[in-house]
């Protein structure tokens, strides 16, 4: 793809965030944040490339250093908005 | 090692990317509703999965056991971290993995531009990506370290200061942005030298930006630590969503790019809430020592009432709505089971109990509700400022728990200060107060509170929680 089409897909992106991210309400502003920083960790894709297919050794240390990283954010992120989520209850649910 | 699914046609893996993003979508609209928030974040984790595993299956693995060793390593410490994290360490933990992210994006970009070199053909386009992915990288990974040390207590946390600050950070990014430059014009900036295979001028801008990093969060106190982690949260994004340029990689910057907006507004919350610009809180001085004290002891002299949990409990009997508003100093004191126990226990009697929460209480956005949560409040008690404000000249009873700049009146009525100007909740509207603080000591903008001198408040000095465990005793024993 092309820069400006790179570009297209960021300028459309920001707007849906936009969008659907005012709509979260404050309650949930923490599990949003460490769930949304777990997606960051897409990152890993691009580690994965560089680490499995790095044509020096150091860019495969690199790479490698990439993926480690990426991967607690990721699998990290996850479990940890996953937990928190667990907690939000409402009262309705806490009386069964 | 071949790839797996090496014939794929490109559009078939691009059409899988799509899918992917689409699941992060959805991921973050399921998050508009406590209800539908734990599937959003499966869905989203599944877009992950996805994504990751289609890029293993395609990509040509030239050494296979470094890559799964890496997902390995990194899977085992992140399962690690996240099933050992206290609540109450969330915030620093947060700001670990927003740094790993950012850094991750920057390591990227950084051996792609090593493997470019070894086929010749720079892009401006892909350089001059690359330059913006490893400038915000760097400095997402230092500042969120200094950032998440600062919430562990292991980097000082108040504002550290110092003259000629500013333009010492000017000279970092100008370094930065400078190496950035010569990547991408590289033959003609210093001549003719020749650019190593290990890419310098990256690696100086990777230095310039790490440094730039650290002095940029070191300067910030604890209490401006929420604004802080939103804005590395949205950076983090930002430098994955860079990193997708840098790769053509469309997954990256969908998703990269709905972090970046994500912090972004969490960040512009946190600073309407404080009144402030985000370049105040970053270049502003707040949390300097404040050498007011002497005014400070006016007000409050002779004008502070004490009181003990016992007659808290009295005053609580003949309450029909109470307020609890809680701060920081609740997360400090781990009084937020404390709390709820009470809350629970005064539901139980028939008062309408209900949290009124400050935006910016606490270290991170959203901090008091997850704590709230963690200790089985129902979300349909949390109420914020904008909610809970017009409620309190009908409340008989509000009690504060380690807050205070968030409910300093003065707030409304100064002209000028830290905190002139922002919003905060109107506690002293309600018939009595009741201040839980350890003793009168300012909050963190240094600026001494009011409330704790009006005659309907009264301060129950000591500690949160076994002020509120002695509290709850009294009302078990007496009902």
């Amino acid at each position: 793809m092309t820069f400006v089409q790179n570009l297209t897909l960021f300028v459309l992106a920001a707007f849906v965030g936009y969008e659907i991210i005012t709509k979260i309400p404050t309650n949930l502003h923490t599990p949003l944040m460490s769930g949304a920083n777990a997606i960051s960790g897409i990152t890993l894709i691009g580690s994965v490339v560089v680490a499995g297919s790095g044509s020096t050794t150091l860019a495969t240390t690199l790479g490698f250093l990439a993926v480690v990283m990426a991967t607690v954010n990721v699998v990290g992120g996850y479990l940890v908005t996953n937990s928190m989520l667990d907690q939000f209850r409402s009262s309705d649910r806490r009386r069964d | 090692m071949a790839a797996i699914l090496g014939g794929l046609p490109n559009s078939v893996l691009a059409f899988v990317y799509l899918v992917a993003g689409i699941l992060f979508i959805q991921g973050l609209r399921d998050m508009t509703h406590p209800r539908t928030a734990p599937r959003g974040n499966l869905i989203s984790a599944g877009g992950m999965a996805l994504a990751v595993g289609i890029t293993v299956l395609v990509t040509d693995i030239l050494s296979p056991i470094l890559l799964f060793a890496g997902l390995l390593v990194g899977a085992a410490v992140g399962v690690w971290l996240a099933v050992t994290v206290e609540t109450t360490e969330m915030p620093q933990l947060v700001g670990l993995f927003n740094g790993f992210g950012g850094g991750a994006s920057a390591l990227v970009a950084g051996a792609e531009l090593i493997d470019m070199f070894g086929t010749g053909a720079f892009q401006v386009g892909v350089t001059g990506s690359a330059a913006v992915a490893g400038i915000i990288g760097s400095v997402t990974f230092w500042g969120s370290m200094v950032a998440a040390g600062k919430l562990h207590g292991v980097v000082d946390d108040s504002a550290v200061r110092y003259t000629g600050e500013q333009a010492v950070k000017a000279l970092f990014l100008v370094l930065a942005v400078l190496a950035g430059v010569h990547l991408v014009v590289r033959p003609n900036l210093f001549g003719s030298v020749p650019l190593a295979g290990w890419v310098p001028s990256y690696w100086l801008l990777v230095g310039a930006a790490s440094i730039l990093g650290v002095l940029l969060v070191m300067p910030i106190g604890g209490a401006d630590m929420p604004v802080v982690i939103a804005l590395l949260n949205s950076y983090s994004g930002l430098a994955a969503a860079t990193t997708g340029f840098v790769l053509d990689n469309s997954v990256l910057i969908i998703a990269g790019t709905l972090v970046g907006a994500s912090g972004l507004i969490l960040t512009v919350i946190m600073c309407e809430s404080m009144n402030r610009s985000l370049a105040n809180v970053f270049f502003g001085g707040l949390g300097e020592v404040s050498d007011d004290d002497g005014e400070m002891e006016d007000i409050y002299e002779g004008n502070i009432t004490t009181t003990s949990p016992e007659e808290v409990e009295m005053t609580l009997d003949v309450a029909d709505r109470v307020v609890i508003v809680p701060g920081y100093g609740m997360a400090v004191a781990q009084a937020q089971h404390a709390v709820a126990e009470l809350s629970e226990l005064l539901d139980e009697q028939g008062v309408d109990v209900e949290f009124g929460i400050h935006p910016v209480a606490g270290r991170m956005p959203g901090h008091m509700n997850v704590l709230l949560a963690e200790a089985d409040v129902p979300y349909e008690k949390l109420r914020d400022l904008e909610e809970i404000n017009p409620t309190f000249s009908q409340t008989d009873v509000v009690l504060v728990i380690g807050a205070n700049d968030v409910v300093n009146p003065s707030a409304n009525t100064a002209d000028s200060g830290p905190i002139a100007g922002m919003p905060v909740l109107n506690v002293g509207e309600a018939r009595t107060v009741i201040v839980n603080k350890r003793s009168l000591s300012p909050g963190f903008s240094g600026v001494p509170n009011p409330l704790f001198a009006q005659d309907n408040t009264n301060m129950l000095f000591g500690d949160g929680k076994e002020m509120m465990q002695e509290l709850v005793n009294t009302y078990k024993e007496n009902h």
